[in-house]
């Protein structure tokens, strides 16, 4: 996994709530074997019609919001299916950071091992990034966004950050403790399933 | 203190634990299918690693596959593609494998309790959300993505941050069982706390209307915990589930003695604090019907479509979900939920196709015949579930009506295989979710109980079951 840098782009607005894994990728895509290539999926039925032309209201399709690396929406972003597929789809596509009020659990997990940063933020804030069209900056080393106007501070697990700051590999890291897990295994109770 | 039936399962299977920091977990089954699996082999594959515990480890096929002839190829060449690849990577890695052919194929949530491989007290996870379901066993059972596939598969653990505890207590009893069923109640709580009520918790349900309910029924209410967000849902496991794991084909052969060492430790301590709670009464709840695209969005099978206004509280955001939802479903506010035709009915899903559910159902179809607009069809959870409704003669019911009768599968729960809505279809669903486009593009779902399901092909469109005699 490459290691997370200072990002420095405009954001795409999305603004709505519990946009859920279904939409952010749809189901029929789901059956390829790789990571690759799933950005050309990502919203597909909100981006495209059913003949498959752009359609002209969706966000995504706005020019000005070509190159942006910062996604931010409502409440409750990515509920719903466990697919990392999801992840893969917003990677690909060209965005590293998601800001939103809250997200889903496995969602929120999923970001991280794959070297994308999910930022939770205050409702009223969100709702002020929504209205942003300058350049914004995520320097995730100080915890820090800045706006033209404006500097704020957001929170992140030690953990996570590390894991993104060095690209680390947690399957590395966690083997370092592979005698933690055989002593483990010696004293459990619950057996094999064959 | 005492602790919460949660704190007890995580605690006895921290491996490293540090401050603010995510805890090292032992996983002890962990369940594999085709769809988010591939990609964690492949990442084994490449930096020449192995999977540590193939004999804690099971896979089956069930997302992609054709619910039709089973003696048929595979038309979808993508579809057919990642079937091969799961069994090529089971071959290759030395896991166990249910495949297409096998009678203990079926989505995979049916057939861990059905072969006894769930078991109480432990650790699950699969790279589905609704392996919340296993947590009817009191097992912590989580839904988790590809990248912790893979470290499952190499390390036999995960990194978790430690959810809090979430206590719904659910009170009193049913009038009508039979018409008022665990799908409903499950649904009144999602209504209640919304699709992000459970965020960052386990759910323990607790009660007199928990332990009432059969064990299939748990698995119904568990199953959904993630549809409220939550990252596990759980019950403490009583003599109803001891006998339900009992001589199963995986049942461990040292059964009674875990038995013994669970009764008595496997439950919430009466001093125990959760850091959540929540109370649902259902002496008189009603069957509930969704109406919108979050499984949120339900009311009572006698109410109308409420309006955004009505539905949002104030909450602007809400509002704005609720328009564009009724705009998707092509609905009007103040429509009665009795007046709603459905082209579709389906009645299948980890949350509702198994053995029970499918009896439900037949009660209300025996003898009857669909409506002739209505297009239904049958997906038994497993091949087991198939096999032994067959024996019980369910299969003639439903064909009789004029429903399908399908080999088992995820089906149109998700649209991954040929069992699909046409754009502007309505369907009423015994499945999970009713997100835009879930059962097929521009598909509408109505999520509701087996019975109300049924009641629906019957009838061309939602009725109250509790007006029907089901005893």
């Amino acid at each position: 996994m490459d290691s997370f840098k200072k990002i420095t782009s405009i954001v795409t607005p999305l603004d709505k709530v519990n946009v859920d894994t279904d939409q952010i990728v749809p189901k029929q895509f789901l059956k390829l074997v790789q990571k690759s290539g799933f950005g050309k999926f990502l919203f597909f039925n909100w981006r495209y019609d059913e003949q498959e032309n752009k359609k002209s209201d969706f966000v995504l399709n706005n020019p000005k919001y070509e190159n942006s690396q910062i996604l931010v929406a409502g409440d409750n972003f990515g509920c719903g299916s466990s697919r990392e597929h999801a992840v893969w789809a917003l990677l690909d596509y060209g965005f590293v950071v998601i800001i939103a009020p809250s997200f889903a659990d496995i969602f929120f997990s999923n970001c991280f091992k794959n070297g994308v940063l999910p930022i939770i933020l205050d409702q009223k804030i969100v709702e002020k990034l929504l209205q942003e069209t300058g350049m914004i900056e995520v320097d995730l080393k100080n915890q820090i966004i800045k706006t033209s106007s404006s500097k704020m501070s957001f929170e992140i697990d030690s953990y996570q950050k590390k894991i993104l700051l060095e690209g680390l590999d947690d399957i590395a890291i966690t083997f370092e403790y592979e005698n933690k897990i055989l002593d483990f295994e010696k004293q459990s109770k619950i057996p094999s399933v064959l | 203190m005492g602790k919460t039936l949660f704190e007890k399962i995580w605690e006895s299977h921290i491996v490293v634990e540090k401050p603010n920091n995510p805890s090292l977990i032992y996983i002890d089954r962990h369940l594999v299918h085709e769809v988010t699996s591939p990609q964690a082999f492949e990442g084994l594959r490449m930096n020449n690693r192995k999977v540590r515990r193939p004999d804690l480890t099971i896979a089956t096929m069930d997302h992609n596959v054709s619910t039709t002839d089973r003696s048929l190829p595979i038309l979808d060449q993508t579809s057919s593609v990642q079937i091969k690849t799961l069994e090529k990577n089971c071959k290759y890695f030395g896991i166990k494998l249910f495949d297409i052919d096998s009678p203990n194929q079926g989505i995979v949530h049916v057939i861990g309790p059905q072969l006894g491989i769930t078991l109480p007290g432990s650790t699950i996870v699969c790279g589905d959300s609704h392996t919340s379901t296993h947590g009817a066993f009191g097992a912590l059972a989580l839904g988790i993505g590809t990248s912790d596939v893979e470290h499952v598969l190499a390390s036999q653990t995960m990194w978790l941050e430690k959810p809090k505890s979430f206590e719904i207590r659910v009170e009193g009893k049913r009038k009508n069982p039979h018409a008022v069923t665990a799908k409903d109640i499950v649904l009144s709580i999602i209504k209640n706390i919304g699709t992000g009520g459970g965020t960052g918790t386990v759910i323990e349900y607790r009660g007199e209307g928990i332990t009432d309910l059969s064990m299939e029924q748990r698995m119904t209410i568990c199953n959904m915990s993630i549809e409220a967000g939550a990252r596990a849902g759980l019950i403490a496991p009583d003599e109803k589930t001891f006998d339900y794991l009992r001589d199963r084909e995986y049942t461990p052969k040292n059964y009674e003695s875990l038995v013994d060492s669970w009764k008595g430790n496997l439950k919430t301590d009466s001093d125990a604090k959760f850091e959540k709670e929540f109370t649902l009464h259902i002496d008189d709840i009603a069957p509930q019907v969704s109406w919108g695209t979050n499984p949120g969005m339900t009311c009572n099978v006698t109410d109308s479509i409420p309006s955004p206004d009505e539905f949002s509280n104030g909450d602007l955001n809400q509002k704005r979900g609720a328009e564009k939802a009724l705009e998707y479903m092509a609905l009007e506010p103040g429509t009665l939920i009795e007046n709603i035709k459905i082209d579709r009915v389906f009645i299948g899903s980890c949350t509702n196709a198994r053995l029970e559910d499918l009896i439900e159902a037949s009660k209300v179809i025996k003898g009857q015949k669909i409506s002739s607009h209505v297009q239904a069809m049958v997906v038994p959870g497993s091949q087991m579930v198939k096999k032994q409704a067959e024996e019980m003669g369910l299969d003639k019911i439903f064909i009789d009506a004029n429903f399908e009768w399908r080999e088992a599968g995820c089906s149109m729960c998700l649209g991954m295989n040929p069992d699909i809505l046409s754009p502007g279809e309505r369907c009423a669903s015994t499945s999970n979710r009713n997100f835009e486009g879930r059962q097929g593009t521009g598909g509408r779902t109505h999520l509701v109980s087996p019975v109300m399901a049924a009641a629906a092909a019957i009838h061309g469109h939602f009725v109250d079951v509790r007006e029907l005699d089901l005893d």
